[in-house]
């Protein structure tokens, strides 16, 4: 054993290892991403299957197909992945498992970098399945070996629910050995159990009910519920998950003593909940998203014993810290809640909203695009970095995943005057977007579609996908090429253009503008960053101070890299020198670095 | 309880991550339980980032608030943004050169004195060291070697040794880049 100071991300892949995973299936999702990615820099060598898969449905199906081989399986996403995937995921409870199959759904509190915020515990909860939910990168480490033995003592899918305070915290975690992986893998047929005719079916629903008390009641005395009852004690707290470790620093400076349930894994079996309630006088429940364990608290105990969010001591929303915990359980023990000094500073802080990079492709495909289809035109748009579109004005909706032709299809059959382009990146179009492209042309929808292809997974972090030519481990492949995909929909105007050329790519843009039905324009360029990374090198600019007028143009194109000081622009060392902002100065004053 | 509070601020793109990435295993590297959390996903495209980081801690990675014994600002605005998190007892560490904001840039918002902001948050902690850490780090070699100019500044005030710094820095920057990131180190260091 050695410590290592692991990302929590990086614990979970290196639990995954040492659990002997044998496949690994996934689609990028912040805070989950980084799994996947650290996971796959041990696969050649320890020889297991890993994968990035076109979406979350698709990666939790190969997951589970090699689950019922006896394999060892995991699939990882983020929370609002699990919508995609929810379809066979509510009835994998059903069939079971039986290789472990552990699903990792991160939360994100706060939707630091998500469209929702939405508590994986109630879809376990819905599936009947059981969920982990760690405190710590060390404890989701720790937890995954017990959850792949749980997984195989009793045929269940398991869940583990990291949240963005553990996926990307980061701390001083155990390391072990490697166990040995020498499986005999088998696909054992089984209709009544693999096949869900509504015959069989009911008969697993039945099996799946009946073992619910049994998993609970193994968990009670896991090292993840955790009951400690303290003599003289008046308040009991219940708390799950990170807030736990909140609750922990709290109780730890205060000399009173509170009796503590701490909850890591699901279902939590009525007795631990019963001898706490029934030890005190006040049950305080501190849960981050909803009230899942508070809900089950309160059908045992009156509704004036509890406090939570129903009542109102706990907010719905949002994340917690040491803070906001402190302020809370002191006044629930009814001492003065002191809150720190404000900090008072009388200056107005400039907004630093994250930004797309200096050198983006995205930034010029959306200028020009505004240009041309002007503010009266509706602007749908998708999940990634381009979604910073709002700042130029080129966003108008953003739904979930894939859902940008399909919100710009409807707009367009509402019956508005209005024309109606839409954006998506090319891993979104994998993802989800495609079916919406076949659905717009099969529907007659009259919509400009553009495919933003910067040839990666930018905002997860530069993830491949099948139009990348690479797979995870760098291996080359195929390219699937977007153009033929696009064609064989049925879309009559394809154009192909690169943002670095703003004359041409007008053109293609005035061009789409006058076309009815379905049309699309595959923007390509790659990432500034990947390109950076694969050693592309482009001088960066300056501004010609004798020749700028001070109109701020270019300022207004949203480029980073380009401030303003004393009337006149000036380009900084931020310059990718993508060029694009030269033929936007209509005086001539943006040029290469002479230098 | 923790024994040091840590906040590294900035700008994405500058490097955070990696600095508090260098304390944390040289923290490790000397026996010391360490919990951080880091900004990742959209802030990290050019918008405001924080890290936290507790050295000698077993508790969450999340520093409350009016408590961190440093801050360490990698831009003047950054510092002010999260100077809620000082302690009155706290030292504030912060790189004068600025990074603009396009808000700025499009003339909709002001960019506050730098010298107004180093007041500002000498009246709410213990003491401030304001320098030009990014002239440093070219003076070093490298712009992009800020982050170890600025673990240099704060390497006197964490209760880490040097070596252990100096030896987590060479193992942790590209290896072209080790003599370089060293000399920013000590420069940082002896500013
Ligand atoms: S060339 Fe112009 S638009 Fe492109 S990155 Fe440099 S300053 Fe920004
Ligand atoms: S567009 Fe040209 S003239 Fe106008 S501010 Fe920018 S550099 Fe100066």
């Amino acid at each position: 054993m050695s410590k290592h100071y692991l990302l929590g991300n990086e614990a979970i892949a290196r639990g995954l290892l040492e659990c002997g995973v044998d496949v690994a299936t996934g689609y990028p999702g912040t805070p989950s991403s980084e799994i996947l990615t650290a996971l796959a820099q041990y696969a050649k060598e320890n020889k297991f299957h890993i994968e990035w898969s076109v979406n979350e449905k698709v990666a939790l199906e190969v997951a589970i197909g090699a689950a019922w081989t006896g394999a060892r399986s995991v699939c990882t996403m983020k929370h609002v992945g699990l919508n995609v995937a929810a379809d066979p995921f509510m009835t994998l409870s059903h069939t079971g498992v039986v290789g472990g199959l552990v699903l990792i759904s991160a939360d994100d509190p706060f939707c630091h970098s998500s469209q929702n915020e939405q508590d994986s515990r109630m879809y376990a909860k819905f599936a009947k399945i059981p969920c982990f939910d760690p405190q710590s990168p060390g404890e989701a480490k720790d937890m995954l070996a017990y959850a792949y033995e749980f997984s195989e003592k009793f045929q269940t899918p398991v869940m583990l629910r990291p949240t963005t305070r553990v996926s990307h915290a980061k701390s001083d975690v155990d390391v072990y050995e490697l166990q040995s992986r020498d499986r005999a893998y088998e696909f054992k047929k089984d209709i009544e159990r693999f096949v869900v005719l509504p015959k069989h079916t009911r008969v697993l629903l039945k099996k799946l009910n009946e073992k619910q008390k049994a998993m609970s009641k193994e968990l009670a005395s896991s090292p993840w519920n955790k009951l400690s009852l303290k003599e003289g004690a008046k308040l009991g707290i219940i708390s799950s998950g990170v807030a736990s470790v909140y609750v922990e620093e709290v109780l730890d400076g205060i000399g009173i003593p509170v009796s503590y349930l701490k909850i890591g894994a699901y279902p939590v079996d009525d007795s631990l909940i019963r001898e706490l309630v029934t030890s005190v006088e006040k049950v305080l429940v501190i849960e981050e998203l909803m009230p899942l364990v508070e809900e089950q608290v309160r059908m045992y105990a009156p509704f004036e014993k509890v406090s939570g969010k129903l009542n109102g001591a706990v907010p719905h929303e949002g994340e917690f810290d040491v803070t906001l915990v402190s302020g809370i359980i002191k006044k629930a023990l009814g001492l003065p809640v002191q809150k720190p000094a404000d900090v008072n500073v009388d200056i107005e802080i400039p907004q630093r909203p994250p930004a797309l990079c200096p050198g983006c492709p995205h930034r010029s495909t959306f200028y020009i695009m505004k240009s041309v289809f002007k503010d009266e035109s509706i602007f749908a748009s998708d999940i990634g970095c381009y979604t910073l579109g709002t700042q130029l004005g080129a966003v108008d909706t953003c739904l979930c995943m894939g859902a940008s032709i399909t919100i710009a299809s409807g707009l367009s059959h509402s019956g508005i005057k209005n024309k109606v382009a839409c954006t998506i990146g090319d891993s979104t179009f994998l993802h989800t977007g495609i079916q919406g492209l076949i659905n717009a042309v099969y529907n007659k929808a009259n919509i400009t579609v553009v495919i933003l292809d910067n040839r990666t997974t930018a905002m997860t972090g530069h993830q491949p996908h099948p139009g990348t030519g690479a797979t995870i481990l760098g291996d080359p492949v195929t390219e699937v090429s977007l153009e033929a995909l696009v064609k064989s929909c049925g879309v009559e105007l394809l154009q192909v253009v690169d943002p670095f050329d703003p004359e041409t790519t007008k053109a293609a843009f005035k061009k789409a503008y006058q076309t009815d039905g379905v049309n699309v324009i595959i923007a390509r360029q790659p990432c500034i960053i990947t390109a950076k990374k694969m050693g592309i090198k482009r001088k960066p600019m300056e501004v010609i101070e004798d020749l700028c007028e001070g109109c701020r143009r270019c300022v207004k194109f949203g480029c980073p890299a380009i401030e303003f000081e004393n009337g006149k622009a000036k380009i900084t060392d931020a310059c990718a020198g993508c060029g694009v902002c030269t033929k936007i100065c209509q005086f001539g004053a943006i040029k290469i670095r002479s230098d | 309880m923790s024994k040091y509070d840590l906040i590294i601020v900035g700008v994405g793109g500058q490097g955070a991550i990696l600095a508090s990435d260098i304390i944390g295993k040289a923290a490790v590297a000397e026996g010391l339980p360490v919990r951080a959390a880091e900004t990742h996903g959209m802030a990290q495209r050019g918008g405001a980032v924080e890290n936290h980081v507790r050295l000698g801690c077993t508790h969450g990675s999340l520093i409350p608030v009016r408590q961190a014994d440093c801050l360490m600002s990698m831009e003047p605005v950054e510092a002010l943004r999260f100077a809620k998190y000082l302690s009155t007892k706290g030292i504030a560490v912060i790189n004068t050169e600025r990074i603009v904001p396009p808000i700025v840039a499009t003339g909709k918002v002001k960019y506050p004195d730098v010298d107004v902001i180093i007041d500002t948050i000498g009246g709410l902690c213990s003491e401030v060291k304001a320098e030009n850490y990014t002239e440093l780090a070219k003076k070093a070699g490298a712009i992009q070697a800020l982050n170890v100019v600025m673990i240099g500044a704060i390497s006197r005030y964490l209760p880490l040794k040097p070596e252990t710094l100096r030896e987590i820095i060479a193992a942790s920057v590209p290896p072209k880049t080790v003599n370089v990131n060293l000399k920013a180190f000590d420069l940082g260091r002896e500013a």
